[in-house]
């Protein structure tokens, strides 16, 4: 996989952040590249900064030092489109299903018979058809996360940004929707970059995970996952010898302060 | 993976649960009639024995003879008639005028900075205060009652709606800006439904506050209205007079927030 063309890639990236009473280096000197339809974890302790990497990417903010490229564009210079996913699905209240899954395009001002037609047929690939008159409250939070999703692919993103997306989710709902979203993400074919600090489901998501120190928080590792048979489900993994090797390894190295 | 719907089968303890919820909301409901039935039965019998003084507290039978005489003279209409619009308008404007400074302090975050502590100490002002100035440059009519009413109501929306326009979750606005919205965009479609609620609490407040507005304007203004009615009947020291104006007064502000009330069940 690692063999496609670069999507994004990050060239000694360093971020501060500025307060009044202190000066805060969150990120230092980080380079890694992710490529074409690749699913890349981002594992590091809380507060290094791993939300950082993701707002950079997404252009909301500028990085100190170094440069961003998206296919191979600067990020300034791009328009390449890339989405967020944020840890709570953010559905408006006040408007239907259907109107929070079209909301990305009014923003765009995309809204044509075309990309809404692609949309709804996002809600109905993905079994939420029968609720695009509902309010979010009548949803349950994974049904919720899920329309979040389909939110974030109805503007047609190159990339995915996931920001720790399931973590507001209960275990089991946890483990079943991430199933259910990765399965998703690889069908739609996009590149995504999903932001976590849970080694499991790292493990079984990704195809790559890279791993963060602590602040300031340089890359310490990057390991390719890759299981014998291709198309294992999450919890299939989990029984897998190799997803022990791999979480052994990624927990070492997480521990083991420089 | 569950859709919330209601559920009508009770069992028998749901019952009781229910009939015992039901009773209490009678009950409190019944205190608070009762209540208000002995008050009345009280004053009127306690004044029609000359245990306390009519003449410096009224009763209840002579309230209901003054509107009477009101209604006869035509004053009881043409005064409650002027105290309505006067509320009215104070309440539109304060309210209109008061949401659009909000936005505009929202929009610009360094003029609400600098703006701050005028608010501040502008909010804390007795409005009153102003009275004698407002009515030397507004004239000793309803421009000046208005006014009065405006300033009371104006600065407490304004302070009311920045306050909920700042408290919108961070994460929707992060998510806004993902999809690249426009701040015009933010205000209309997450800002402004998202305060909805925030808004009907405003309008609740102002319908006090321009009532107050419109009470104190009339009292200084003193040519027409209920705020008028009372302070006349001060002086001549007709306190039947004084004691119907401020019933007539509560009629008016629970009718006004009964009003309110019925607009907020309309977008709950």
């Amino acid at each position: 996989m690692p063999c496609n063309k670069k999507i994004i890639s990050l060239k000694n990236v360093s971020m501060n952040y500025h307060t009044l009473s202190k000066e805060t280096f969150a990120l230092n000197n980080i380079s890694f590249d992710v490529h074409d339809k690749e699913f890349v974890t981002i594992l590091g302790p809380s507060g290094c900064g791993k939300s950082t990497i993701l707002s950079l990417i997404s252009g909301m903010i500028k990085p100190s030092k170094g440069n961003i490229y998206i296919n191979s564009k600067h990020i300034d210079l791009c328009n390449s489109t890339v989405a967020y996913m944020l840890q709570r699905d953010n559905l408006l209240e006040w408007r239907t299903i259907k109107q929070n899954v079209l909301l990305g395009l009014e923003i765009k001002k995309n809204l044509c018979k075309e990309s809404m037609q692609y949309a709804l047929n996002l809600l109905k690939t993905y079994g939420l058809e029968d609720f695009i008159d509902y309010y979010p409250s009548q949803l349950s939070g994974g049904m919720r996360q899920k329309v979040a999703l389909i939110r974030t692919l109805a503007i047609n993103p190159q990339v995915l940004l996931l920001d720790e997306p399931f973590s507001a989710l209960d275990y089991q709902t946890r483990i079943s929707i991430s199933e259910e979203i990765k399965e998703i993400i690889h069908k739609e074919k996009k590149t995504s970059i999903l932001v976590s600090h849970d080694i499991a489901e790292a493990i079984c998501l990704s195809d790559r995970v890279i791993i963060l120190s602590k602040r300031p928080s340089k890359v310490k590792k990057i390991i390719n996952i890759k299981f014998k048979l291709n198309n294992l489900t999450s919890i299939q993994k989990r029984k897998e010898p190799g997803f022990q090797k791999y979480f052994d390894e990624i927990w070492q190295e997480m521990n083991d302060s420089e | 993976m569950t859709v919330n719907k209601e559920n009508t089968n009770f069992t028998n303890e749901h019952y009781i649960f229910l009939k015992k919820y039901k009773r209490k909301k009678f009950l409190i409901t019944f205190f608070q009639f009762i209540i208000f039935a002995l008050f009345i039965f009280l004053w009127e019998l306690l004044s029609r024995y000359n245990i306390i003084d009519p003449f410096l507290l009224s009763s209840p039978s002579r309230i209901f003879q003054t509107i009477i005489t009101l209604n006869n003279t035509g004053e009881l209409w043409s005064n409650i008639f002027y105290t309505l619009c006067e509320t009215i308008v104070g309440f539109l404007l304060g309210t209109i005028i008061g949401i659009l400074i909000a936005i505009l302090l929202w929009w610009f975050e360094f003029i609400q900075k600098i703006s701050e502590p005028y608010l501040v100490i502008f909010n804390a002002l007795p409005k009153v205060a102003l009275g004698p100035i407002i009515i030397v440059w507004m004239g000793s009519g309803a421009k000046s009652i208005i006014t009065m009413a405006l300033l009371i109501s104006v600065i407490v929306s304004t302070i009311n709606m920045l306050s909920g326009f700042q408290n919108v979750d961070n994460e929707k606005l992060l998510l806004m800006k993902s999809f690249g919205a426009t701040k015009i965009q933010i205000l209309k479609k997450i800002i402004l439904p998202y305060n909805v609620s925030n808004i009907i609490s405003t309008l609740k407040i102002n319908v006090g506050m321009s009532l107050i507005g419109v009470i104190t304007g009339e009292f200084l203004v003193a040519t027409k209205g209920i705020g008028y009615l009372i302070i006349y009947g001060g002086q001549i020291f007709n306190l039947d007079l004084v004691m119907t104006g401020i019933f007539i007064l509560a009629v008016i502000a629970s009718l006004m927030y009964i009003g309110i009330s019925k607009i907020e069940s309309k977008y709950k």
